[in-house]
């Protein structure tokens, strides 16, 4: 387990994350994108703080961050969602053609 | 056989698990069975942390990601067509693009994991980690942690704010729907 090969797998994480965004087309399923690119951010920064910042409790308080912006990520996510369906009866990209109101 | 070999053998098993079953949310027909491969994603990286000696943050990644892969799947078949996955089907868009994306950003991060110089300090394994991060959130970074705390207040009220149906001046909905090209009936007083 070196950092090299954590940090490859982060990357992997979050390249397999922006291919998910960028292709699929349903609005929970771009949410599942993004939350593999800060589960990839994640194991990034943590890999960091134990391999190479010597371990001070500082260094995990980023991945703390990441974790609040992937909850704040869901819950607005999910708001989302139910609001767009409720006027537009839209479950997908593509039925969002306008974005007004 | 040695501890950092067990340790080596976890990491291999448990990396290549989260990347497999994170490419396979992608590519299951279900979409309830995406949530749980993306959840056997977040666990797996969950056991990583846990080798990492970041147990505390190894185990709230799962407990969080539990809860939140649970709330996915009942939205799949709350509001998603097809939920279980019975007709085979692809729904992606500027697929090619996408794809490439993906590969240049897997080949720029992993390329700067590779090259850069990072200073080579290991955490020591046996100090404790979690013991040193309570205390660290609850004394210098206090101010981190409750802005995390409020920041996710302020989300949960304006998720509510934003998905229920009625507001205090109206329907949540009102101003946004085409208006009725000829007045509605006058209602009969209750």
């Amino acid at each position: 387990m070196t950092l090299e090969g954590l940090l490859v797998v982060a990357a992997a994480l979050f390249g397999v994350g922006v291919y998910g965004a960028l292709s699929q087309q349903t609005f929970v399923m771009i949410m599942m994108g993004l939350e593999l690119m800060i589960n990839g951010a994640i194991l990034a920064a943590v890999a960091l703080w134990a391999m190479s910042a010597g371990g001070t409790p500082k260094g995990q308080l980023l991945a703390v961050v990441a974790m609040t912006v992937m909850a704040v990520e869901a819950a607005v996510g999910f708001a989302l969602i139910v609001g767009v369906y409720r006027v537009r009866k839209a479950d997908m990209t593509e039925k969002l053609k306008r974005l007004r109101g | 056989m040695s501890r950092s070999l067990l340790v080596d053998l976890a990491f291999y098993i448990l990396s290549a698990g989260a990347v497999v079953s994170a490419w396979l949310v992608f590519r299951t027909d279900s979409m309830v069975r995406a949530a749980y491969w993306l959840l056997v994603s977040f666990v797996a990286v969950g056991g990583v942390l846990v080798l990492l000696s970041a147990e505390f943050l190894g185990l709230v990644l799962v407990l969080m990601m539990a809860g939140e892969m649970t709330i996915m799947a009942v939205f799949m078949v709350m509001f998603m067509m097809n939920p279980a996955g019975l007709n085979p089907m692809t729904m992606v868009h500027q697929h090619r693009a996408a794809v490439g994306a993906g590969l240049v950003a897997f080949a720029g991060l992993a390329g700067v994991g590779l090259v850069a110089d990072f200073p080579d300090r290991a955490a020591p394994s046996d100090a404790p980690a979690t013991a040193e991060l309570g205390t660290e959130l609850l004394g210098d970074s206090m101010l981190v942690f409750e802005t995390a705390g409020v920041t996710l207040l302020a989300t949960m009220i304006g998720a509510i704010a934003i998905a229920s149906r009625r507001g205090r001046y109206g329907d949540a909905d009102a101003g946004s729907l085409p208006p009725e090209l000829e007045a509605p009936a006058p209602k009969a007083r209750a």
